[in-house]
This record gives C-alpha cells, structure tokens and sequence, in this order.
C-alpha cells in the first residue's frame, strides 16, 4: 500500500516507502485500467476482482487505513476496538473462495454462544448444544421451545429459497434487452417454483413486521425480543413496524461455514477482515493507495475518464467504480447535472437516516452477570440487550421524536473472550452497538449530546451487571455524526441506505440503476448503497466487478473483431 | 475397569460436556466444552490442553540403543542429536509398516520412543545380542500437551528455555519445582509442545501451565478437536488412515512407507549405510515403482460440492466433524479409484477435505478424482482436487 502524499508510515504496519508517492508520478504512472473510489470491504473485494480479471486497479481510500466501516484501532495500548462493524455472516462464501483468503488469513472465530439478560434478573443463554438450547428455551416456555423448532425450519426454507438473490445482479425490469428478459424469466420460474408456504412466509417477511411474523410462534417475551432483536439493527424501525420483517430475514440469511444465521467473529474483528481482503487484493496485482481522498470523477463527453484528489492528484483510467454511498456516488463525485433529473430525485429521496451508534469499552475485567456467578463464557458471543419486544418498541419510541433511547438495544460483543490478542490477558474489549441513536437530533446535535449517549448505554450496562462501572477503563462513542465523518457513510447509515422496501433490490440505489451501472459511461457503483446491500457481505463489490468485466468484454470484442477482419 | 489419566481430577472438572470416550484403556474426554469447533479454535487461534498420557512410552537405553533403533527404525536414528526427536516409523521385512511414533534421544544412549499400541515385545524379540534395555515406561509420565500459536510465549513465561526450542527439541525445565521435560512437539500441525511430567507431578504442572495461561483463551480440548487438527495437518492415525501390518488379514489391509507419503524418512538411502528392516523392500519399491497407490490430500469442490445438496433440495452441511471412516474415490466414468479414511469440512480452509488414497498416476497436486458420498438416501460423485499435504500448514509450526 502506498500514499499519495506524506510521511513514511503507516498506522496498520504497512511499510510504506516515500518513493511511491503516486503523486510524484509522471502522467503514464498514472493512469490505470479501472479506479476504484474507497477501500472499505466493497471497494477492495471489487478491486481484487477487477484485478483478478486481468485490470491494472488503484484503489483509492481517504483515510490512513482500510476497511472503510471494518476497521479494527488499538485505541489503547494492547486493547483492539472493532471501532464500527464487528462481526461477519452474511460474507459471501464465493468471494472466500475466488479471492483465495485462506491464503491471506481469513479466520472466522466461531461465537459458540448467545447471551440474553433479562429485566428480572434471568437470562436466555443459547449454545452449541441443540439438545440444551431447547431445555433452556423451555425453562421460559415448553410451547416455545417446540416452536423454535418450528420458526427455525420455516425460516431456513425461506433463507434457502431467497438466498440466490444475494448473489445475481437483479433484473432489469425497465429493459427491453433480451438477456434481462431472460434473467426475468428465469426469476419468475424460481418464484413459481417456490412451494406456496415459502412463498407466502418470504412475502410476510419482506413486507410485515417482526413482531407479527414472532407472535406466529412464540409466547416467551424474551425469545421474542432476543429474535426480534434482529428485526431493527441498523434500521429506523421497530419491531412493531411493517418493514422490521425484512431486516430480520437480512440477519438470518448470513451464514457460517454453511449454518444459516450463524455470526463469526474474524480474528481482529473487521478490520483484521479486510486487511485479509487487502492483502487479496494486492496479491492479485490490485494497488492500494491510502489518505488518498478523491475530491471528484473527471468526465469527458458523458463518459468518465479518472478521478481528482483532493490535493489536485489525477489519475486516468476508463473505469471508474464509487464504493461510497449513493448520496456521494451520484450527488457528490460527479456533478448532478450531468445525471437524468429522475435519478438524481431518487437519490435525493434515498433514506439513509442513520439510527445506530457504537460505544466501546476497554475493561479491567469482564462484566458479572449475577445469576450466573462468576462465570464468563456467556460472553463468548452476542450480548443481547433486549429483552422483549416491548423493550425495543419503546426504544424505537425516543427515536421516532427525534432522541435516542432511554434505555437503548444493545449489541455486546466481548471480543477478546474468543480472541485474545484483542486485549492484554485477563482484561477485555466490548464492543457495543447502540440502537436508536437517531442522526437528527430535535433540537440539539450530537456533539453536544455525545458524553450523554455515552452515560445512558453504560448506566443500562450497570443495571443488568452491577458493578459495570467500575470495570471500565476506557469508553469511546461513536454516534452517527461520528460514523459520517471518520467513515463516509452518509448520515451514519451502517448499510450506505436503509433495508427499506422500496430500497431493496430492483429500486437500490434507484429504479433502473440496479445493475451497478451510472448513466455516465464507465463509472460504476460498487457499495452497500446497491444490491443487495450492506452488512460484510461483500455481494455488490462482487456482482459490480462482473458487471464491469462483461461491459469490457463486449466493448472489446466487436474492436477486436474489427481488427480480425482488417488483418 | 477402565483407567483414568494423572490429570483426571482435572479433567473431569473441566469437562462440562460430560462425553469421554477410550483411549489404550484410559478414559479421555470427547470433548470438554459443548463446542469442538470452540476447541480447536483454541489450538489455531490461542492454544489448546490436550491429555496424551495414554500414549505408550518406551526407554530403550545401553551402549548399542543407537545400533538398535538404526535397525529397527526406517528414519535414521544416527542423525538425531541428544536433546532432539524424530517422527519415525518401522516396518516389516516385506516393508509395510508395522506403526509409527516419536523417538527422542534423551542422551548419547538412552532414548524414548512413543508410540499408539504396545510394541514391546515386537521391538524386543529384535535385540538379539545387542547390549540394550527396553523398559516400559508408559505409566512414569503423564503428557500434557499444549497447541497453539500462544503455547511458546505461554510456556515460555514459565520456563525461559522453551523460548528456543528448536521444531522436534527437547529439553529439561521446572514447573512447579518439578523437573520435566519439554518437546516441540505435538498432533494438531501447530506450533506445540508435550511436557513430560513424573505422574505423581501432574496436577501441580497442570495448574502452572493453567496460571500461566490464564485470561488468554487457553482452554483443554478433547480427543475431537485433535482430529480436526491432525486432519488438516495431514497427520496419519493408526487404525483409520493406516493398519498395522502385524495384524492385517490381507495385503491390502497393510500400507508401506512410501504408500503412506513417508517416504521423506528414507529419502537419502545411497548414502545411508544401515541395514534396517524393511530396507530391501522399500529399495525394491522405489526401484521398480511397485507403490500400488499414495497417501494424498483431497480438497473438495465446494461449489461442486452446494450443487449436489442444492439439486436434492437441501442445504449444503458443513459439518467439522471428523469422519475418521472410508468413503470411495473414482474416476469420472465410474471406476474405482481408491479410497479417502478420513473426511471434514475444514474451518481453516472453508472447504470439505479427506485423506485418501489414489492411484500412482493421480497424485500429482491438481489431479482431479471423484468422492463418493450419500446425499438424500443415494450416492452421489462430488469433484475433488489432489492436494499435497499438509493441507494446512502454519509458518509458526516450525519456525
């Protein structure tokens, strides 16, 4: 990796040799087959690809490291912070294996159990135990540990049946070209193959609420808020609203080592991730240029020719791919008056409304949980604070007025108990995500309210693990103001763009701008802001670079055939 | 009545999982924790206990135990300095081999060599007129072994002179005022080591090492967790990938060195002067290329490998559990080929991986085979990969 400018170092331990400052270079160094805009994990899987496809690829990132939103800061000395994102399954498993990361270090730690405290003092712990999850399911309900069997084998139908979608590039509906009709075809076959119950339980999924669809099995308030739990990560719903269904089945389709709704933890957390993705990508010929910000996409004629720094830096190349959100993609790095008027409103209309927020612990010890005594290896997965789904309601209730919660949904991840090189022996890091934390405050902003944020998710720690307080050595906040600025995301939205209905699929980032395309000619769309969507998964870096590699293709083929017929 | 190990007491307080199976007439536990796969993350990922006090152990001592064991062995011993061990294996006079163990060189004339089954009176009624002792020391040691990429710095913490330990070394050390013996050893194809600890000692040296481990996600791992590790480190296990050759029924029941991929402990045969048992044989082996078939590493397709379930409408299982039995390789029309003994789904490599026998003209890296499996009631032929062992194979194991 190199930068274009500045002193020699490199906070992620890559040496970093002065000499290749990129902006130091002469004109012909610096133009490139295809510039990807952004290392976060799209930009780079979209990059290795690119070069896997034989394209000379620069791969651009503002900041000092890569990762974009997976990224992992020893903050502290000795005490690593997965600072945003912090756990993989929804990865695509092609992209493992195309990109050869087992190679480079790919490590997904399992997280062998789940931990949910409970208001009264108990707990819902699941393990690996199938046997002793259902006997601890039954210690809150006999009905519902029958019926997490139920739930379970419906839902793995459902996942099974929508999971190809993740990984094609969606159809083209506005098309008349004959290979989308075709790919439309062949969409309607697989929905008229799809047995009726799948079917209609997918459809309730995508369009109702969690709750509905929970309600269906379970009676145990903490089953329910422990699954419905899923249903608002990341998203300005609660699980009472039509919508929270969709974001739920987003959380049960990741998989690991082939079990549906199975979360890893990668050794270093993400960031440890996508140094393994960078590390990919450079093997297979891609550069990675850090604090590199791209001011904006150099067109020519409707079509894009490079990009400009923001110090002035340019480079050339007839591709150009945005691994940034659609805000930044359409109305930021090109100027909107070269984009169709009803694009640009789309994307003006685009919600992103960011809800979630991080705060981070680095503790002297780990957090004890009463009822279960001195134990810790409740903590070897997700901590789930949300204990019912009246408990996420009125969370989601502060957000609608424009506050953050009272008492917010928490998702803990005590990382250094299933990694120990995230923290020095004997002490930990936590990881928590904040739900709601609306990007809008009334009447206040986030600068002023960031301490306070801070106070409310440790005082809600401190009432299920008294003594919480005491063990905390370090607390770092991250509300979605935050998420802006350090990564980009525009208004702190963790997937670039709500998992909202009329924002999945055909119509993300825009109807008609589905297939990672832009309507200026070489410029590409590779971030969580298209299909089919954000969290790691790595699907629209993927399905971009194939887009792109087949335009090449058939740009290329009728001048080579040309040639053929010329000589 | 079936015996427990010198870390029982600790053991089975750490065994939440309450599955113990046998092991040579001891009690070991299947798996402590209700995860393996939590298990052998440890050995990849920090480091992982292992009970192997089991293991048979015997001294060989006496002005012509080198002499000895340079006959009886197909490694050569003479190469093994004092303060060093060997992988080896024996074979029998027709060159199949009878098992395969460690021997470390404890001084100029005294070795210990460990081994799966009771070899005593195979290697004694090998002596002849040679001045050597062979005692049984099995139970004098209890063996704690510890896997991992943290089990340097850990043990190191506790006894400096682990710190320099060079792959296969041995040296002496105290933990908990008792003095044992380390060896850069182990099954799991890690970085590792087995303390050799006086049994009455174990507790005690178990605890330090526990202490000295504690807070960095060390925790003891069962006989399944080692499976998974030795697989994918290519390590050969007696009665799956292998038979012993004294008690096979027939000829295909036993396997010679250079069958087994062991032929690296007798590469350099024209300037070693030994005669050892086997020697004839395995020269005649390699002269006339009469190996029927080679140990090799299988890597399944995995895209192959989701098609197959998808058709049968199922979700594809990646199950890690060692499946230590045979399944059939063929070729794509249908024929025979060989066979895999050991068969997983593989963590480190994301991918299904067997240890299999192929025929002579398919062990080159890349070849292509077919594995036999069940899917939804019938078999079905998955595309797998020739793959040269070990399939997973850290820098940290030897460095």
């Amino acid at each position: 990796m190199a930068k274009s400018t500045g002193v020699p170092a490199s906070s992620d331990g890559h040496p970093i040799d002065p000499a290749s400052g990129l902006a130091d270079r002469r004109a012909s160094e610096r133009t490139y087959d295809a510039i990807v805009i952004g290392a976060g994990h799209n930009g780079l899987v979209n990059g290795a690809y690119l070069a896997k496809g034989g394209l000379k690829t620069l791969i651009l990132e503002r900041r000092h490291l890569v990762g974009g939103a997976a990224i992992t800061e020893e903050l502290r000395p000795g005490f690593w912070f997965t600072t945003f994102s912090y756990a993989l399954s929804l990865l695509r498993p092609d992209i493992i294996h195309d990109l050869e990361l087992t190679k480079h270090g790919f490590m997904p730690l399992l997280m062998p159990s789940t931990f949910a405290p409970m208001e009264n003092g108990d707990y819902l712990l699941l393990g690996q135990d199938h046997g002793e999850n259902l006997q601890e399911i039954g210690r809150h309900s006999r009905h519902d540990a029958d019926a997490y069997e139920a739930f379970n084998h419906d839902v793995l139908r459902v996942c099974r049946a929508i999971k190809p979608l993740l990984d094609q590039v969606p159809p083209d509906i506005f098309s008349n070209d004959p290979e989308e009709l075709v790919a439309l075809a062949a969409l309607g076959t697989r929905l008229r193959g799809m047995d009726k119950k799948v079917l209609h339980d997918a459809v309730r999924l995508l369009t109702g609420s969690a709750a509905d669809f929970l309600d269906d099995y379970f009676e145990s308030e903490i089953i329910k808020g422990y699954l419905a739990s899923s249903s608002i990560i990341g998203t300005k719903v609660g699980p009472y609203s039509q919508g929270s269904g969709l974001v739920l089945l987003y959380h049960l389709l990741g998989e690991h080592d082939g079990e549906f709704g199975a979360w890893a933890f990668h050794k270093q957390g993400n960031g440890g991730f996508t140094k393994v993705l960078a590390r990919a990508a450079e093997a297979l010929g891609a550069e990675i240029a850090l604090e590199s910000a791209v001011e904006r996409v150099i067109t020519r004629n409707g079509r894009a020719t490079g990009v400009a720094l923001v110090d002035g830096t340019e480079f050339h190349a007839p591709i150009v791919v945005s691994a940034l959100d659609p805000r930044r993609t359409f109305l930021e790095l090109v100027d909107p008056r070269e984009l169709p008027t009803d694009l640009v409103e789309a994307i003006e209309r685009f919600r992103f409304q960011g809800t979630s927020a991080k705060v981070n612990f680095a503790l002297d010890g780990a957090p004890r949980y009463p009822a279960l005594g001195d134990r810790t290896d409740q903590y070897r997965g997700f901590t789930n604070i949300g204990p019912s789904m009246e408990y996420l309601e009125r969370a989601f209730d502060d957000a609608k007025y424009g506050w953050y919660s009272k008492r917010p949904y928490l998702d803990c991840a005590i990382q250094s108990t299933i990694d120990p090189d995230m923290a020095p022996p004997g002490k930990h890091v936590m990881s928590c995500f904040v739900q709601y934390a609306p990007y809008h405050l009334k009447e206040s902003d986030w600068d002023a309210e960031r301490e306070n944020l801070g106070d409310t998710v440790q005082a809600t720690l401190e009432s299920f693990f008294p003594g919480f307080g005491d063990l905390v050595l370090q607390r770092e906040i991250r509300t979605p103001l935050d998420i802006e600025r350090t990564v980009g995301l525009s208004e702190g939205n963790i997937f670039a763009g709500e998992f909202l209905a009329p924002q999945m699929f055909l119509f993300r980032p825009a109807p008609g701008w589905s297939q990672y395309r832009t309507p200026i000619d070489g410029y590409y769309q590779c971030g969580s802001g298209t299909h089919p969507g954000g969290c790691v998964m790595g699907a629209p870096g993927k399905l971009a670079a194939g887009q792109i590699l087949k335009d090449r293709g058939r740009r290329r083929a009728p001048a080579e055939t040309r040639v053929a017929v010329e000589a | 009545m079936i015996r427990t190990t010198p870390f029982h007491d600790r053991t089975s307080a750490a065994n939440v999982s309450g599955l113990w199976e046998h092991w040579s007439g001891y009690l070991v536990a299947s798996k402590y924790q209700l995860s393996e796969k939590f298990e052998y993350f440890a050995i990849r990922n920090s480091a992982g206990l292992f009970d192997s006090s089991p293991l048979y152990k015997y001294r060989i001592h006496g002005p012509d135990a080198e002499a000895f064991l340079a006959g009886v062995l197909a490694r050569d011993i003479r190469a093994c300095p004092v303060g060093h061990g060997q992988y080896s294996a024996w074979l029998d006079d027709r060159g199949f081999v009878v098992e395969d163990g460690v021997v470390f060189r404890t001084a100029a004339d005294d070795y210990l060599l460990t081994c799966a089954e009771p070899n005593l009176a195979w290697f004694q009624g090998l002596v002849g007129r040679l001045r050597v002792t062979l005692e049984d020391v099995s139970e004098q040691s209890a063996v704690l072994s510890i896997q991992g990429p943290r089990s340097r710095e850990i043990l190191g913490s506790i006894a400096p002179q682990v710190c320099d330990l060079p792959y296969f070394g041995l040296t002496g050390a105290t933990i908990a005022s008792t003095p044992i013996t380390v060896s850069r050893t182990g099954y799991t194809g890690d970085l590792g080591y087995e303390l050799w600890i006086p049994a009455d000692r174990a507790l005690p040296v178990w605890d330090a090492v526990t202490t000295a481990a504690a807070g960095q996600g060390v925790i003891p791992i069962g006989m399944i967790a080692l499976y998974m590790a030795r697989i994918e480190a290519g390590l050969l296990l007696l009665d799956v990938d292998f038979g012993s050759s004294r008690y096979a029924w027939t000829d295909a029941n036993r396997s010679t060195l250079i069958e087994l991929g062991l032929g690296w402990m007798v590469r350099d045969l024209a300037a070693d002067d030994r005669t050892f048992i086997g020697r004839t044989a395995v020269e005649r082996e390699l002269r006339e290329k009469s190996s029927r078939w080679k140990l090799t590493g299988l890597v399944l397709d995995w895209q192959d490998y989701d098609r197959h379930y998808d058709a049968a409408g199922l979700i594809p299982p990646k199950d890690h559990t060692p499946i230590q039995d045979e399944y059939y390789v063929y070729d794509d029309h249908g024929t025979q080929l060989g066979y895999a003994t050991s068969l997983m789904y593989s963590p480190m490599l994301q991918r299904h991986i067997a240890l299999a026998r192929v025929p002579l003209d398919r062990t080159k890296p890349g070849s292509h085979v077919k594995l036999e499996l069940p899917v939804s009631h019938r078999y079905e032929y998955f595309d797998a990969t020739v793959s040269r062992l070990p399939l997973y194979n850290p820098d940290r194991r030897t460095a």
